[in-house]
Order: C-alpha cells, then structure tokens, then sequence
C-alpha cells in the first residue's frame, strides 16, 4: 500500500500543472468570445489566480506522497 | 465538557447551529435574489456596474472566503472561539441588513453597485470564519463517543440555511405581485431585513456562552498559539495534514454539496424549464426530508468511523449523478411528447400572440418578431410551448418570414413525476449528508487545539467555496465546449470527486481520535 501511495504522488505532481495548463488555455479560449460569465477576464483572473496556490498544493502533496511522508499517519498532535 | 459527559450540549449545540444556520441563510439570499439585484444596482449596459457585478459574484466566493477563513482562524486561535464566531455572525448580520437598506443605482448611481459590492465581500469575509469557530466550539464541549452525532447538527446548518432561505423568499414573493416584490424597494428586500432580527437573537443567545472548555484550559496554562498561520501552514507535520484534509476529503466533499443543492435546482430551472415555484417546491421537500440524515450518518461515523461514510456519498455522486440528471431530462423531453402529438393535450390549437418587438437592421429592413404561446399538457404535465416568428420588410417591399423554433417552457410536473423528482433530489441529498455530516468531527480530530480553528477553516473553505462554487462555471465552460451533450458539465464534479474518493481511500485513516485534547 505504501508503494502504491508513494507512485500516485508521482501522479499528482503531474495533475497540478495539467490543470493550471488547461484552465489558462480555457481562459485564452474563451475570453471575448461571448457574452457569458466564461468569457469575461475577471472571471478568469480570480479563478487562476486562487487555482495557482491550490495546484501547488497539490504538488506538493504529491511530493510528500512521492517521499513517504503519508506512510504513517500521526495517531496524537505530539507527532505532527 | 470533554469525556462522555453531555450536560449542557444541547444549548451549546443550539446557540452554535443557530447562528451559522442565519449565516448560511444571509450568504444564500444574496445569490438567489441575483437577477433583481443586478437589475437594482448593476444596470446591463454599464461596464463599471458590469464588472463590480462580476466581482461581487466571484470574489466574494473564491478569494475572500478563504481570507475570511484565515483571519478569523488566527483570532480564533489566538483570543478564543466564543468572541470570533460571535464577530463573525455582527458583521453577517450587519452587512447583510445594510445591502436591504442600500438604495438602488438610478438614486446614488455608481456608489450602490460600490456599496453592495463591499458588503458583499464583508458577507463572504465573515462566512469564512464562522464555520470552523462553530465546529470546533461544538466539538470541543461534545463527549469523545458522540462528537460525531453532535457536531453534524452544525452540518445541518448549510443545508437547513438554504432550506430557510428558499421558504422566506417563496412566502414574501407569493403574497405579492412580481412587480412590487421586484420593485426599487419591493419585497426583494425583506429577507435582508428580517437577518437582522433572526441575527439579533442569535447574538443575544451566544453572548450568554461561556468558552469552549479545551480553548479556556489551554489558555489557562499559557499555551495558546502566538503565530497560528505559522504553526498551521509553516510546518511541515500540520500542513501535509491540511493538504490531506483537503485533497482527501473536502475537496470532494464540495462538489458533492453544490452540485446536489444548487447546480440540481439550476439544471431543473434552466435546461429542464421547471417552472419557477415548483422547482423550489420540489427542492425544499427534498431537503427537508433528506436533513435528518446528517445527523444519522453524523451518529454512524460514530461507530464505524469518518472516512468510509464520507468516501461512500463522494462515489454515489460519481456513480450516479450522469443516470439521473439524465432521467430529468427523458422524463420532460417536451419534444419527444409533441412527436406524437395525438398524446398531447390542446396540440391542435391556436397560439396567442403574447408580444412583438420591432427594430431595423443594417440593411435598413423592418424587423418584427412575434412572440407566440400556447399551453399544452401531456399526461397531467403542462407546459408552454413559444414560437418566436421574424419577418423582414426591406425598403423595395420584398419580405422574409422565418418561422421560430418551438421553446418548450415553465413545466407543471403531474403529481406523480413531481414526486418522483422530488425522489431523486432527495436521493442527491441523501449522498449530500453522507459526504458531510462527519467532515466537522473529521477535520477537527485532525488538528490539534491551538491552532484547529485555522488549520480546519482554510481547507474547508477551499473545499466548499472554490472547488463547490465553480461546479456552475465549469460547467458552462463545459457546455460551451461541447454544446452537443446537456449533462457534460456534470464531468467536473464527477471528476473531482473520484479523485478526491482516491486519495481519501488510500491516503486517510478511519480511525477515530479519541483525544482532541491535545
């Protein structure tokens, strides 16, 4: 199990910045092209710029993951 | 408090859920009084109001919700729970009772959207720091065999807030036309108003709180955090935690809660065309009776643990949320019903001209569209059915007439298909109190005492604020992209919510911590 954990933190690392990719490509995309909320900048901005933070979290949860550090969970707040 | 003992739960409980209860109820009027909102302070054609408009829509959710949770995580954990959360309910409440007493644009113009906006954030600003201060306030006096029973009443808090919410607008809006209520200061404003009442009692009950017994015990031996934002998030062992907390859980978690409570209540206004007081009819009833469930699984997680009953509702979601927003669909395809129009009822008559519009083109041609309707019914189901005619005049005389599709809308479901609706929404609430009930007890056996309020609050925000509140504009990102199938913007909750199913089944512990007392 802890092997297995240890590989998927491989695949988070490479899911966050998969998503940052994809949400600025929607953001290229679809800027200006419409009347909708989706195609107005600020939208945009707000949504990118909160995701940016969140995605390196998730890389960096996958780095732990990828280093062992979920191996064991802490039974008691003496051990975080 | 802590051990089996209960006494005095009960108020503790009370005081606690009532006031994030009118908190949630203050945050979600706003948005389900957006259209006359934006029509009393953001007047379409103006780009300033536009964008103030915009912010007041996202910033409020996504970026000054976690801020909120931050900053009052800090003071919870630095001056105590009792004062923070009793902050956060003056500045919900005041904020929310200003916005129903702010005068619309055509009297102060560009300084009403301005005013709104800026409560607006307040509201969002102060939403995020209530949660966790009642969670943790609750959990801290609840005994170590229950917390899970008694913190998932704070859990009901969301759901019944909206249940609240739904029901003031519904009463103000049936006992008056659509005109007064949507009027300069019509009936869109009472349920600002009446915040203000439901806060101050709120207030007056949670002024008569004492601390929460952990926090006074800690503080006590001088053992409070000085730098809970540092403590949270600066180290190594807490913050891998609330990266855990978040992507194992509520990110799930979020998705699971929007998309069962409001994105099912948008899907059936707007691509099923449910007319407008039987949808909500039909959402409350599935709240209501889906509510009591929090505090079922909330009591389960109990005895066998968070992790599975809060992993169960995320993959119920991912399993089932394609069969049936597609059976709201099938179930209401107006255009199949008309296939076979011998079945339909008053398929044979005349439309009623409703309205025309008249304009000229480019090419100087008079264009008039005709908005015609008629009512039809099939097996106890009525609807209308909207053409919408355009014929053009040029200069020489020569005409064009283009005849309109036909738009199938405001749907009276027959008695049995609207409980069957009903059934279904329930169902979606039913995965709704599984993913949960338990994330209060979860999140703060967690954490440790001095710094639970932060560390809790900045996930769970995240969770439900970012990931929960952008299943309506992913959505429509979706849609747009691939305009060809309706339920395609159900991939992103479902998408979420497998992951996070994912990382929660390999990555958390079902083990219940016995001492938060730590």
């Amino acid at each position: 199990m802890n092997q297995l954990k240890r590989i998927m933190g491989f695949l988070w690392m490479i899911i966050a910045p998969v998503v940052v990719f994809l949400l600025v490509i929607g953001a290229v995309k679809n800027i200006g092209a419409g009347t909708h909320d989706i195609n107005k900048p600020v939208p945009w901005v707000i949504i990118i710029g909160i995701f940016t933070p969140i995605a390196i979290g998730l890389m960096i949860f996958g780095y732990y993951s990828l280093k062992g550090e979920y191996d064991r969970l802490p039974e008691s707040s003496d051990e975080l | 408090m802590a051990g089996n003992d209960t006494k005095g739960i009960g108020k503790v409980i009370f005081s606690s859920s009532l006031g994030t209860l009118i908190e949630w109820y203050d945050f979600y009027i706003f948005g389900m009084l957006a259209k006359t909102i934006a029509v009393q302070f953001f007047p379409e054609g103006n780009e300033t109001a536009a964008l103030l408009s915009t912010l007041a829509i996202f910033a409020a959710g996504f970026l000054v919700r976690p801020f909120g949770a931050l900053v009052f995580g800090r003071l919870g954990d630095m001056i105590g729970r009792k004062s923070t959360f009793l902050l956060t309910l003056v500045l919900m409440g005041g904020s929310t009772f200003l916005i129903g007493l702010v005068p619309g644009y055509r009297a102060i113009g560009i300084a009403a959207p301005l005013l709104v906006l800026l409560l607006r954030l307040i509201q969002g600003l102060a939403l995020g720091g209530e949660y966790g201060g009642a969670a943790t306030y609750v959990a801290e006096h609840a005994p170590t065999n229950r917390r899970g029973y008694y913190t998932s009443w704070i859990q009901t808090t969301a759901t019944l807030g909206l249940f609240v919410a739904l029901g003031v607008i519904m009463a103000v809006k049936s006992n008056m036309s659509d005109e007064s209520f949507n009027a300069e200061w019509g009936g869109w404003r009472y349920p600002f108003w009446i915040s203000i009442l439901l806060v101050g009692v709120s207030i007056y009950i949670r002024l008569k709180m004492s601390e929460s017994p952990m926090y006074s015990k800690l503080k006590k031996e001088g053992k409070t955090s000085v730098n809970p934002l540092k403590e949270s998030f600066g180290h190594k062992g807490n913050f891998k935690m609330v990266l855990l907390a978040l992507f194992g859980a509520v990110m799930g978690q979020g998705v699971i809660w929007y998309t069962g409570q409001f994105y099912a209540q948008s899907f059936l206004e707007n691509t099923v065309k449910i007319e407008f007081m039987q949808n909500r009819e039909i959402l409350l009833w599935g709240i209501g009776l889906a509510t009591p469930f929090f505090l079922v699984f909330g009591a389960l997680s109990d005895k066998f643990g968070r992790k599975w009953i809060m992993l169960s509702g995320m993959l119920l979601g991912v399993v089932f949320y394609r069969p049936i927003f597609n059976t709201f669909l099938k179930d209401t395809d107006a255009k199949e019903w008309m296939a076979n129009a011998q079945n339909v009822e008053g398929a044979g008559s005349e439309f009623k001209l409703v309205k025309t519009d008249s304009s000229f083109n480019k090419d100087k041609q008079a264009i008039t569209i005709a908005h015609k309707k008629r009512t039809l019914v099939y097996k106890g189901t009525s609807f209308s059915e909207i053409v919408a005619d355009t014929s053009m005049v040029g200069s020489d005389g020569s005409s064009i007439i283009k005849n309109g599709k036909p738009v199938y809308l405001d749907k009276q479901l027959s008695s049995p298909l609207k409980w069957k609706f009903i059934g279904l929404v329930f169902v979606m609430i039913l995965f709704v109190t599984m993913a949960y009930a338990p994330i209060a007890a979860f999140l703060v056996e967690l954490f440790p005492t001095k710094i639970r309020y932060t560390s809790m609050s900045l996930p769970y925000h995240i969770g439900n604020g970012v990931f929960g509140g952008l299943v309506p504009f992913i959505a429509t990102l979706l849609s747009t992209s691939f305009a060809s199938d309706p339920l395609v913007g159900l991939w992103y909750p479902i998408g979420v919510a497998a992951l996070c199913f994912v990382i929660g089944a390999f990555y958390l512990t079902n083990k219940i911590d016995k001492n938060i007392n730590d």
